[in-house]
């Protein structure tokens, strides 16, 4: 029987094919009784030992592409699987004659409790790591081999949720889409389907557990629901739909180095968001026209100093060469409590999203931000440079910015360094105070970047990484919309310019209602340019300013959803 | 029997890559090693052990107290001491 369950959209594109559960789960029975502690303790003692090497290697092999954060949490499991107290208290049950099973995991979870009642975030979510490291050595002790251990034909992976330290033992080349119960269009899993260019469905619901394995899934990420069971009539459209989608992408990546224009004309510049060196070669090789937010963070995480100004400089003019004159946006260090650096020491906060972060923490340390400022103009000499400023809430703290970095500028030419010429200052809106304002910030900045996750979330008290309410941190909610209209408004007719640069400028069905709004350029994931700059060539500026008025009236983000499906023009432009 | 006390001036306390420092410099001694955290209240748990440090759920600004019994509690003092002054930094350590 064909059903269809309803989601978020998170990652444009049609799939089909077998359910695949990624289940952290174990669905053997355990013994509880053990043979004799002896026998138990070399049973454990070697289910450890393999899931150690297996940590290793997967540590090891994935080194490059996982964060420091990441990282840490691998190494830590690596310990935990050594951690004598836990040994003492397994051992304390294998005594007892409890199997090695039924011992390792009493005493796993005891401490995963204790760990999940503290009361900071970072604690809590350690529970999850150790009960991952525990599952590790149980599949090993039911002699099972690395699990889940993905099918080896292509499947549609269907989860509640999953973790980054999950999606590394997924093989990218066997996915052909993601569903989750949970999780919103920032969540992990939507970002890890639009960098692989997968079609991904979130925020499916309870309902989704009622998909059996090995079910036939249609999966349709632009207009965010999955089909089970689809009737050969759905299956044989899908087909023909995948077919059109995968054109499409062909075509759009044939002429993703051509500038997108709209169909009367209006040029829109897409942009790349980028956080490293290979990054923007990346972007660059995916046709992006510029950088539209080069995050800095990667220059000062992973150690325990700061760096220097020569290091600093020596990496933004890697960069700049690397985008071969095109324009770079370099947004200044955004930290908080949240991801805090070792030697940037921060009081402990309640609430780190309301606390001190952006340029809070840079005023808080002003020669950390006057240095990054020394060298990135003595960097950008000769190239397009755009310096940003994030989280800035208030007309003080801009006007603050601005002197401090012309006192910086000053400096620097009396010290006689060749400065940029091309060069531009803005700020982030990410704050609805500043959206709501922009009239009174502008004269202090010649651009506007729209950082609409932020953005979202501080509009509808909804914390994007808490999946009980990231389903409602949709960016198109017309909340978020009128603000961003506020933006757009204030800089109409002055010669300077909105941006957005948060997931929202990726997202296919909101490409037009942005540029209808009024902004210019759309900073997005570097996989992303060729697909966003063909949505823009399908619309007419105008119609596009129709849809974003309608959509700025309605009620709830589904609706503005709803109202971009329907207006969607048939057919695609030609290139 | 030698103890130290300390506030933790690192940003995410003992946890993280932190913690696991901590744990791993506390394993290279003899000594018996305990650590607790006086501005939770906690009892003494053991320092070469991840999951227990990780329960004191020790934050940025939090105290602790270490303790050392043994052949090296001197030396073990010392180190850890340094560590979490150094505020983990790798080369400090």
């Amino acid at each position: 029987m064909s059903r269809r369950l309803r989601g978020l959209p998170a990652s444009p594109g049609i799939a089909m094919g077998p359910a695949w559960w990624f289940r952290r789960t174990l669905p053997v029975a355990m013994r509880t009784r053990g043979e004799d502690a002896a026998v138990e303790r070399m049973r454990l003692q070697a289910a450890q030992e393999r899931a150690a090497a297996e940590l290793a290697a997967l540590r090891e092999a994935q080194r490059d592409r996982l964060s420091p954060e990441e990282l840490a949490i691998f190494e830590a499991q690596e310990l935990m699987l050594q951690d004598p107290e836990l040994m003492a208290a397994v051992e304390a049950e294998l005594v007892a004659g409890a199997s090695a099973e039924a011992a390792w995991r009493k005493a796993v979870e005891a401490f995963a409790a204790q760990l999940a009642a503290l009361p900071d975030p970072y604690f809590q979510a350690r529970a999850a790591d150790v009960r991952d490291v525990g599952n590790r050595v149980l599949r090993h002790l039911a002699g099972g081999p690395e699990a889940p251990s993905m099918p080896d034909h292509p499947v549609i992976v269907v989860a509640d949720d999953l973790l980054p330290s999950e999606t590394v033992s997924l093989d990218p080349r066997r996915v052909l889409a993601f569903v989750t119960e949970g999780g919103g269009p920032t969540a992990h899993a939507a970002i890890l389907a639009r960098r692989l260019g997968v079609p991904a469905v979130v925020a499916v619901g309870a309902d989704l557990q009622t998909v059996p394995d090995g079910v036939l899934l249609l999966v349709d990420g632009e207009g965010g629901w999955i089909e089970v069971e689809p009737d050969p009539e759905t299956v044989r459209q899908a087909q023909a739909r995948r077919a059109l989608w995968l054109q499409e992408r062909a075509q759009a990546e044939a002429a993703a180095h051509e500038p997108a224009q709209t169909r009367d004309g209006v040029r829109i510049e897409v942009a790349a968001n980028v956080g490293s060196l290979e990054d923007a070669h990346e972007a660059f090789r995916n046709g992006a026209d510029s950088i539209g937010l080069l995050r800095t963070e990667f220059l000062y995480l992973e150690r325990t100093a700061a760096p220097t100004e020569e290091e600093e400089v020596a990496v933004y003019r890697a960069l700049l060469e690397a985008m071969g004159g095109k324009p770079v946006v370099v947004r200044t260090l955004d930290v908080g409590g949240d991801k805090p650096l070792p030697y940037l020491p921060m009081p402990p906060e309640a609430n780190p999203f309301l606390g001190v972060r952006g340029v809070r923490l840079s005023r808080q340390h002003p020669a950390l931000l006057r240095q990054q400022l020394r060298a990135l103009l003595r960097a950008g000499a000769g190239f397009p440079l755009r310096i940003m400023f994030p989280m800035v809430s208030t007309v003080e703290e801009i006007r603050w910015l601005r002197e401090f970095f012309e006192d910086v500028r000053s400096t620097l030419a009396a010290e006689g360094h060749p400065l940029p010429q091309d060069l531009q200052v803005g700020m982030m809106v990410e704050v609805p105070a500043a959206a709501l304002l922009a009239e009174h910030f502008l004269p202090w900045v010649d651009f506007f970047s729209i950082g609409t996750n932020d953005l979202t979330q501080y509009t509808l008290a909804a914390d994007r990484t808490n999946p009980a309410v990231a389903g409602m941190a949709d960016g198109l909610h017309p909340a978020v919309l009128r603000l961003i209209r506020h933006v757009t408004a204030a800089v109409e007719g002055t010669g300077k310019w909105v941006g957005v640069c948060g997931e929202l400028a990726g997202d296919l069905v909101a490409v037009p209602v942005l540029i209808g709004l009024g902004v210019q350029e759309l900073s997005v994931n570097p996989v992303r340019v060729p697909e966003v700059k063909a949505a823009i060539r399908r619309w007419s500026l105008a119609d596009a300013r129709a849809l974003a008025e309608e959509a700025i009236r309605q009620a709830d983000a589904a609706a503005v959803r709803l109202l971009v499906a329907e207006a969607r023009p048939p057919m695609p432009a030609t290139a | 029997m030698q103890q130290v006390t300390l506030t933790l001036t690192n940003a995410v306390g003992l946890h993280a890559r932190p913690a696991a420092l901590f744990v791993q410099t506390a394993a290279r001694f003899r000594s018996n090693i305990t650590v607790r955290n006086l501005t939770r209240g906690t009892p003494p748990v053991n320092a070469k052990a991840i999951l227990a440090v990780l329960t004191l759920g020790a934050e940025h600004g939090h105290v602790i107290e270490i303790a050392a019994e043994g052949p090296d509690e001197a030396d073990a003092i010392a180190t850890l001491k340094a560590l979490v002054e150094s505020r983990f930094g790798e080369d400090g350590g």
